[in-house]
C-alpha cells in the first residue's frame, strides 16, 4: 500500500541515521584490505576490487532486499575467476561479471529465491567453513618464502587486531592494525611487499566503459560457466548471509529483491571495470555490530570507500601485505564457523557428512557452487533414505490357509520399493492375494510399477489379485499436492 | 459490536484522548477499546561496538548479545504499556465510561488500527505523539499515515478536553465534507450542537445550492444551523474563525489530494490540523 512504502522506504533509509553513518565508516575501514586481498586472489589489479566493493555496495544499498547486509567484492565469487583471469584476462573478467549479474536478474525474475528451502542447514554451515578455509588458503603465498620479519608483522598484526578492542572499542582494531604496520614499515624501512606492489589502485573516480571482447558465440562460451558459477555462489551467499542479518536483527528480508539487487549491481560493476561480488558474512556480521542496520549503512559503506582510496592512495600504496594477511586471518577466524567442529561429535551422521563433503569438495575444486550442489544431492539422498523406513507390510493368512491379505503402510516412493518388493512371498501357494495399499502413500511411477510388478508375479503363480485402496493411496502422486485447500484433505492424507 | 478505538501513546496527549473518547462513548452510548502500540524496535541507543573485529563465534556472540538487549528492552516497554493501559482505563472509568477493553500490541502503528478498525465507529487519537511533544507545531507523523489509511471518521484530540458546544463544519462541496454532514444528520445525540456551516471563497450558484441543502439536512436532523460564505484563504478563515466564534470542535474531510501534491503545496488538513488548537473530525 501506498502509505506503507513511504514509511518503509523512510525507515529503511533514516531510520537509524548516526549508526548506519558510523557503522558504514567502520565497514569501509575493513573493506578496503579486502577487496584489495580478493583483488589479488583473483589474479587482478587491487583497483578492479576497489571499484567493485564501491560500486555493489551503492548499488545493493539502494536495490537490494535486505537492508543493513554488506555487499562488494569478495573470496567467494574472487575464486571461481582465478582460471578465467590467467587464461584470457582482465577484459573476459569484466564481461563475465556483467553476464552473471544478468543471470541473478533472471534467477530473481522467475523467483528462484524459494530454491533456497533446499540448502539445509548442513550445507550452510560446509558453505560458511569452505568460505573461511579459502579465505585462509588465499593468505598462504604470502606466507611462503618471505623474509622472516613478515612473519613477526602478522604476528604483531593478529595481536592488534584482536587485544586492541580490549583498550577501547570506539576504534576499529584493524585500522590501527593497518596504520601501526605501515608506520612501523616505513619508519624501520623494512623489505616488506606492499599493496603497491600487488598492482595498480584507483587514481580516479570510475568510468564507464565496454569490456573490450570480441562479440562472439565462442566469448560466450569462454564466459558462460565462469558467469553461471559467479552467479549461483553470489545468490547463494547472499540469501545466506540475508539469512543471518535477518536472525540478527529480528526481522524480514525480501529475497527476490535481493537477487535482482545483486544482479543490477553487477551488471553496472561488470561495465565500470569491476569483479564481481556478492553479500559478505563477515563484514555484515561487522556492520550489525557495529550498530548499522539501514540502507545507509551499506551506502556510507561504499562511498567512504572510494573517497578514502581516490584521496588517500599514495598511502594505501604503502600499506605492507603483512598487515592484510592479519586481518584476512582474522576474517577468516571469524567466518569459519567453530562451533560446528564440535556439533560433529552430537550431530547425526548423515548431517556430518553432508557438511564435510560440502566443505571437501568446495576445498577440492575452490569452486563453492559444485560443493553446495554436492552438499544438496547428499542430503536429498539422506533425506530419501530416511523416509524410506518409514514403510511397513504385514499379512494374515485366512484360515483355509487359501488366501492371504497383504497390508502395506507408509512411504512407497523409489527409495522403499525394494522392500516393497522382497516383503511379499511369491512362492507361498495362494488362490487369492489381497494386497490393501489403502494406509500406504504413492509418491511416483517406481512405485507404482513395483505394484504392478507384485500382481503379475502372483498371477504368474495362479493366484488371483485384488488391490485395494489404489485410489487413494496415489493421490499424493501428483508433483503438486492440489488439495490443501479442501477441508480434511491433510487429515485424509495422514489417515490413510 | 461496534467501539470507540482510542489510540495512545504514553504522551501527554493519552489522557486528553481518554477524555474525548469517553465524552463521545457517553454521547453514543458504546464502549471503548483502548490500544497501546509497543512500536518497531528502537535502534538507535544501543551500546555500539566499532572494533571492527570478529573472532571465534562472533555470530553466535553477536545473537545472544543482541536478542538479550532486545528481550530487556521489550520487557520494560510492555511493563510500560500496561502501566498507560492501566491509567487509560481508570481515567475513562472515572470519566463514567464502564465498558472498556485494553489492549497491547506488538507491532507497526498503522497496520495494529487496520487490525482493529473494523468493530469502530470512530477512532480517537492524539495530534501528537510522544516523539513529536519538543515542538508545538509538529504535527505527529503517525496521524497524517493512520488517517490516510482508514476509512472511518478520527477524532484527533488536542492537548485538553474542553467542554464541546460549538463546532464548525468546513464545507467544501466535495465527498468527504458531504459524507461528514450525512454521517452528523444520522447522529441525533449530538443535536444539541451549534454547527456552524462555513465555506471559504467565492460560492458559486451551484455551491450556494449544496451549501444550503447541507444546512436543511443538518436542521432536520436537530441541529442548530448558521450557514456562512466567507471569501479568502481556506486556512486563515476557518482559523480565524475558530478563533473568533468560539469554537471548539472543527469537522472536515481529510486529505483530499495525493501526497505527491501535498509534498510540493502542503496538505490543507495537515495545516489546520496544526493551526487550530481544537479538537478536529476528519472523514474520508
Amino acid at each position: 500500500m501506498n502509505t506503507n512504502f513511504w514509511s518503509r522506504l523512510h525507515s529503511e533509509w533514516l531510520g537509524n541515521i548516526r549508526g548506519d553513518i558510523l557503522a558504514g565508516l567502520v565497514v569501509a575501514l575493513a573493506l578496503i584490505p579486502e577487496a584489495i586481498a580478493f583483488s589479488i586472489i583473483a589474479g587482478v589489479d587491487p583497483k578492479v576490487g576497489l571499484y567493485a566493493s564501491f560500486s555493489i555496495a551503492v548499488i545493493v544499498a539502494i536495490t537490494g532486499g535486505r537492508p543493513g547486509m554488506i555487499s562488494a567484492a569478495t573470496a567467494a565469487t574472487a575464486v571461481l575467476m582465478v582460471t578465467l583471469v590467467r587464461e584470457y584476462g582482465l577484459e573476459y573478467l569484466l564481461a563475465a561479471t556483467v553476464l552473471a549479474g544478468l543471470m541473478q536478474i533472471v534467477a530473481g525474475l522467475l523467483k528462484l529465491g524459494a530454491i533456497m528451502r533446499f540448502v539445509s542447514k548442513s550445507v550452510m554451515t560446509g558453505f560458511v567453513n569452505a568460505l573461511a578455509i579459502l579465505i585462509f588458503l588465499a593468505q598462504v603465498p604470502e606466507l611462503i618464502n618471505v623474509p622472516y620479519v613478515t612473519y613477526v608483522m602478522v604476528l604483531a598484526g593478529l595481536g592488534i587486531i584482536y587485544l586492541f578492542p580490549l583498550l577501547t572499542k570506539t576504534i576499529p582494531s584493524p585500522l590501527v592494525c593497518i596504520v601501526g604496520l605501515s608506520a612501523l614499515a616505513i619508519w624501520l624501512n623494512l623489505d616488506l611487499r606492499t599493496v603497491g606492489d600487488m598492482g595498480d589502485l584507483p587514481d580516479s573516480l570510475p568510468i564507464f566503459l565496454l569490456p573490450q571482447i570480441p562479440l562472439t558465440l565462442e566469448t560466450l562460451l569462454i564466459i558462460l560457466p565462469y558467469s553461471a558459477a559467479v552467479a549461483a555462489v553470489g545468490l547463494l551467499e547472499s540469501l545466506m548471509t540475508a539469512s543471518i542479518v535477518d536472525e540478527l536483527t529480528d526481522t524480514r528480508s525480501n529475497k527476490n529483491r535481493e537477487c535482482i539487487g545483486q544482479g543490477i549491481a553487477n551488471t553496472a560493476t561488470g561495465f565500470i571495470g569491476g569483479m564481481a561480488g556478492c553479500a559478505m558474512i563477515g563484514q555484515s556480521i561487522i556492520n550489525v555490530k557495529s550498530g548499522g542496520r539501514g540502507r545507509l549503512s551499506t551506502l556510507c559503506a561504499g562511498g567512504f570507500l572510494l573517497l578514502m582510496i581516490v584521496f588517500l592512495g599514495e598511502w594505501v600504496r604503502q600499506i605492507p601485505m603483512a598487515a592484510l594477511v592479519a586481518i584476512m586471518i582474522m576474517v577468516s577466524v571469524g567466518t569459519f564457523n567453530w562451533s560446528s567442529i564440535k556439533d560433529l561429535k552430537e550431530h547425526p551422521k548423515s548431517s556430518s557428512i553432508v557438511m564435510l563433503a560440502t566443505v571437501t569438495v568446495v576445498v577440492a575444486t575452490h569452486n563453492l557452487a559444485i560443493g553446495v550442489f554436492v552438499g544438496v544431492l547428499l542430503s536429498g539422498i539422506f533425506f530419501a533414505y530416511k523416509i524410506s523406513q518409514i514403510f511397513r507390510v504385514t499379512s494374515t493368512l485366512s484360515e483355509d490357509e487359501t488366501a492371504r491379505i497383504y497390508l502395506i503402510e507408509g512411504q512407497l516412493f523409489f527409495a522403499s520399493v525394494d522392500d516393497f518388493t522382497e516383503a511379499f512371498d511369491f512362492k507361498e501357494a495362494l488362490d487369492k492375494v489381497t494386497i490393501d495399499v489403502s494406509h500406504a502413500h504413492i509418491w511416483d511411477i517406481s512405485s507404482v510399477a513395483a505394484v504392478d510388478m507384485v500382481v503379475l508375479k502372483f498371477r504368474r503363480e495362479g493366484a488371483e489379485v485384488e488391490i485395494v485402496g489404489m485410489n487413494e493411496a496415489s493421490e499424493t502422486i501428483v508433483d503438486k499436492l492440489g488439495i490443501h485447500d479442501e477441508p480434511g484433505a491433510i487429515e485424509r492424507l495422514l489417515g490413510h | 459490536m461496534t467501539q470507540i478505538l482510542a489510540v495512545i501513546d504514553g504522551s501527554i496527549y493519552s489522557t486528553s484522548v481518554c477524555d474525548h473518547a469517553a465524552w463521545i462513548a457517553q454521547r453514543l452510548h458504546l464502549s471503548v477499546e483502548v490500544v497501546h502500540v509497543l512500536g518497531r524496535r528502537d535502534v538507535s541507543s544501543q551500546p555500539t561496538n566499532l572494533s571492527g573485529s570478529i573472532g571465534l563465534g562472533a555470530r553466535t556472540e553477536l545473537l545472544d548479545e543482541l536478542a538479550e538487549l532486545d528481550a530487556s528492552r521489550a520487557r520494560l516497554a510492555q511493563k510500560r504499556g500496561r502501566a498507560i493501559l492501566e491509567d487509560a482505563k481508570e481515567r475513562l472509568n472515572a470519566d463514567g465510561v464502564t465498558e472498556v477493553a485494553t489492549r497491547l500490541r506488538h507491532g507497526e502503528i498503522v497496520e495494529t488500527v487496520q487490525d482493529f478498525e473494523t468493530d469502530a465507529e470512530v477512532i480517537v487519537i492524539g495530534k501528537r505523539g510522544e516523539a513529536a511533544d519538543f515542538n508545538t507545531l509538529h504535527l505527529g507523523s503517525n496521524l497524517e499515515r493512520i488517517v490516510r489509511s482508514t476509512h472511518k471518521p478520527i477524532f484527533v484530540a488536542s492537548r485538553e478536553f474542553k467542554p464541546i458546544k460549538r463546532f464548525l463544519l468546513a464545507f467544501d462541496g466535495g465527498n468527504s465534507a458531504t459524507l461528514a454532514v450525512e454521517r452528523l444528520a444520522a447522529l441525533p445525540q449530538f443535536a444539541d450542537l451549534t454547527c456552524h456551516l462555513l465555506y471559504v471563497g467565492n460560492a458559486s450558484t451551484e455551491l450556494q445550492r449544496q451549501l444550503e441543502g447541507a444546512q436543511a439536512t443538518l436542521q432536520q436532523a436537530g441541529f442548530t444551523v448558521a450557514a456562512e460564505v466567507v471569501p479568502g484563504q481556506a486556512e486563515a478563515v476557518i482559523a480565524d474563525k475558530v478563533e473568533s466564534d468560539h469554537i471548539d470542535l472543527l469537522v472536515m474531510g481529510a486529505y483530499g489530494h495525493s501526497r505527491i501534491r501535498n509534498l510540493i503545496i502542503g496538505s490543507t488538513t495537515t495545516h489546520m490540523l496544526q493551526l487550530c488548537r481544537v479538537p478536529v473530525i476528519l472523514f474520508r
